[in-house]
């Protein structure tokens, strides 16, 4: 039996929004409801579209913002409230990659620098130490100490996000929280930093949050998916079991809304009316019955919560699933 | 089959400190009548500024055509001026750009946006005009279209401007749409709504649309017919059943395996090595070379032409040379 790595429960954030010095102060509520856990070894992904909290929630497991609600199990240890000085073995342990390899490099260091960050942080390494194990993560990511003493401009997307991977493995963490890491990536590169995600994995016995708005990719990577909806997760459960089988109408139109590179497969989908409503004046009820094409009486009044699906571990929120 | 639109060996080039930096280097394909094509290819191969080409939209910049020719209905535009361009664009082609907020003003009503090329193609008068607007608005599923056209861009949401986009380029009933990437920053069950829609638009006025993206995931589902660029050239160009089907140029071929199909188990994606060139420093002979798996001596030397292989199809490779026996002895 894996051991689990990172346990969720309950977690929410909401953000107060100010409109002027007179207006009414409201809140966004970003991350409504959301427990998930993740085994050693494994990724876990988070899908969904814009604005329904998938980021947020990587944020607020790797403490770059603190929960308004919830426990945080990282490792066995609880995280959700700690303060900042307390969080520093939390940060060796859980590392991020980015979605814009462009903003996330700061221009003004060599690349050695930016990938020795983390070591002059946590660590009391001579700077001799630090160059050896630079050079040596350079390699494990497909680049060569050659490209360490440039500027992270010289370089190509896919290689500047070689380089925040570098910079995410240096502390040897446990956990990866990867936010979008190859939207803005043309395929031939995606596809590069994706197999290159997996022999990493497989190395490093690493353990991946990915979040990602892409469901083809999400299918590639993960072992488990939650799929979120304004801020909760409405459906989870193992890869397999989500793509052959959705039970939550979300699931299934998102499923349906993914371009097939196959022109033999053109087929009628379900298109989802309207759009996605604002998460700081959410629909009462199931926050999807406003677009869900099989929307009841009860589902505009009472919220659904997780019940369990045939299957092990296969989850949904929906009125629909008995 | 009527050919709407012929490029032909069109070259583009920029102007940057006195030097004349190429990018579009003799790109070749044409439109059918009431035909989708795609143009893909991956960031910087130059499937924008063909489109921008076409348009001769380089206002404010040092583009400008160096060579080839663009045929639209049997007319030469390749050096029509910037006063005749203007009657043609917005009337008989048009365009959808890929961010729907930016391509709109932000400071103007929907209505009067609309109104525009109206007034300025057609011969309606005020009343007409506004009521065209309503129709085409109604068109392309604009919920309380009477209101909306009193209402500003950023009281809408991302769907919903692509959607005004695309009726503001359908309003002077072009013959040739051209929509670059129309769909890459919409969420996917939103993009589901704008491909659909404009599929249905496009089936009812029997127009002829040149797609360009790079989502082989969207080729597949609203093409007719595919042209490949690399580098500032179209490297394959045939029907979409054949493209996915048997690939032939070896890009074409690891831009198919690069994608995640959903329901494929793969362990490995297939990639393609290295990246992408740079326009100021583009390797010699066939530009892929240094990234191909099969490049044999020749590749590297000298770059291939387009080879007719039957039925439509075209690749620029040497494989398929008349020849190549010698080349792949």
């Amino acid at each position: 039996m894996p051991e689990t790595l990172l346990k969720i429960n309950g977690l929410k954030k909401s953000f107060t929004l100010q409109g002027g010095m007179f207006a009414k102060k409201r809140s966004l509520k970003a991350v409504h409801e959301v427990s998930f856990s993740i085994d050693e070894g494994t990724t876990y992904s988070l899908v969904g579209e814009s604005g329904c909290g998938k980021s947020t929630t990587g944020r607020l497991i790797s403490r770059l913002l603190t929960p308004s609600h919830g426990e945080i199990w990282i490792d066995g240890e609880e995280v959700s409230q700690k303060k900042e000085s307390q969080l520093k073995s939390i940060r060796k342990k859980v590392q991020m990659i980015f979605q814009d390899p462009y903003a996330s490099l700061n221009p003004r260091m060599k690349v050695r620098e930016i990938i020795a960050e983390p070591l002059v942080i946590h660590t009391k390494l001579s700077k001799l130490e630090r160059n050896r194990l630079v050079n040596e993560i350079l390699e494990v990511v497909g680049l060569t100490e050659h490209h360490a003493d440039r500027y992270a401009h010289e370089f190509s997307g896919g290689q500047r996000q070689r380089i925040g991977i570098a910079r995410a493995l240096i502390m040897k963490p446990k956990l990866i929280i990867a936010d979008e890491p190859v939207s803005a990536l043309d395929v031939s590169i995606q596809s590069q930093i994706l197999n290159l995600l997996k022999d990493l994995q497989t190395e490093f016995n690493l353990t991946y949050l990915f979040i990602s708005h892409d469901l083809s990719v999400v299918e590639h990577i993960s072992d488990s998916i939650g799929v979120m909806y304004l801020g909760t997760i409405v459906e989870s459960g193992p890869k397999d079991v989500i793509f052959s089988n959705p039970q939550h109408p979300y699931t299934k139109a998102l499923l349906s809304s993914v371009p097939v590179p196959d022109p033999r497969l053109r087929r009628e989908r379900i298109v989802l009316q309207g759009d996605l409503p604002s998460p700081v004046n959410p629909p009462s009820g199931c926050r999807f019955h406003t677009r869900c094409p099989a929307c009841m009486d009860i589902c505009r009044t009472v919220e659904p919560e997780m019940k369990k699906v045939l299957a092990d571990d296969h989850f949904a929120a929906c009125h629909l699933v008995n | 089959m009527e050919k709407l639109l012929q490029v032909n060996q069109l070259e583009t080039q920029f102007t940057k400190d006195k030097e004349k930096l190429k990018i579009l280097r003799g790109v070749s394909f044409h439109i059918n009548k009431g035909e989708v094509l795609g143009l893909v290819g991956e960031s910087g191969c130059g499937k924008s500024l063909t489109s921008l080409s076409i348009m001769k939209l380089f206002k404010g910049t040092s583009g400008e055509i160096a060579g080839g020719r663009i045929v639209f209905k049997g007319e030469d535009l390749t050096h029509r001026s910037e006063r005749e361009m203007r009657k043609i664009r917005g009337k008989q082609m048009a365009m959808i750009f890929q961010e729907p907020m930016t391509s709109l003003n932000p400071v103007m009503k929907i209505g009067e946006q609309l109104l525009e090329p109206i007034r300025l193609h057609l011969d309606l008068n005020e009343k007409q005009a506004k009521e065209h607007v309503i129709y085409i608005l109604k068109k392309v599923g604009i919920p309380r279209a009477e209101e909306i056209i009193y209402e500003f861009p950023h009281q809408l949401s991302g769907g919903m401007r692509q959607r005004i986009m695309i009726a503001m380029a359908m309003s002077c009933n072009p013959q040739l749409l051209i929509a670059d990437e129309p769909t890459t920053a919409l969420d996917v069950t939103i993009q589901a709504q704008i491909l659909e829609l404009m599929k249905q638009l496009q089936k009812e006025e029997g127009m002829s649309v040149l797609l360009i993206t790079h989502d082989l995931g969207v080729v597949a589902e609203m093409c007719d017919r595919v042209a490949v660029m690399y580098a500032g050239r179209v490297v394959e160009e045939a029907n979409v059943f054949d493209l996915f089907e048997s690939p032939k140029h070896p890009y074409t071929k690891g831009l198919i395996g690069s994608v995640p199909k959903i329901g494929q188990r793969k362990d490995k994606l297939t990639s393609i090595k290295g990246n992408v060139p740079d326009p100021s420093n583009m390797p010699k002979g066939c530009k892929f070379a240094p990234r191909c798996n099969d490049a044999k001596a020749i590749c590297f030397e000298e770059e291939p032409n387009a080879t007719d292989l039957g039925n439509g199809r075209m690749c620029s490779c040497w494989m398929f040379e008349e020849g190549r026996e010698n080349v792949y002895a």
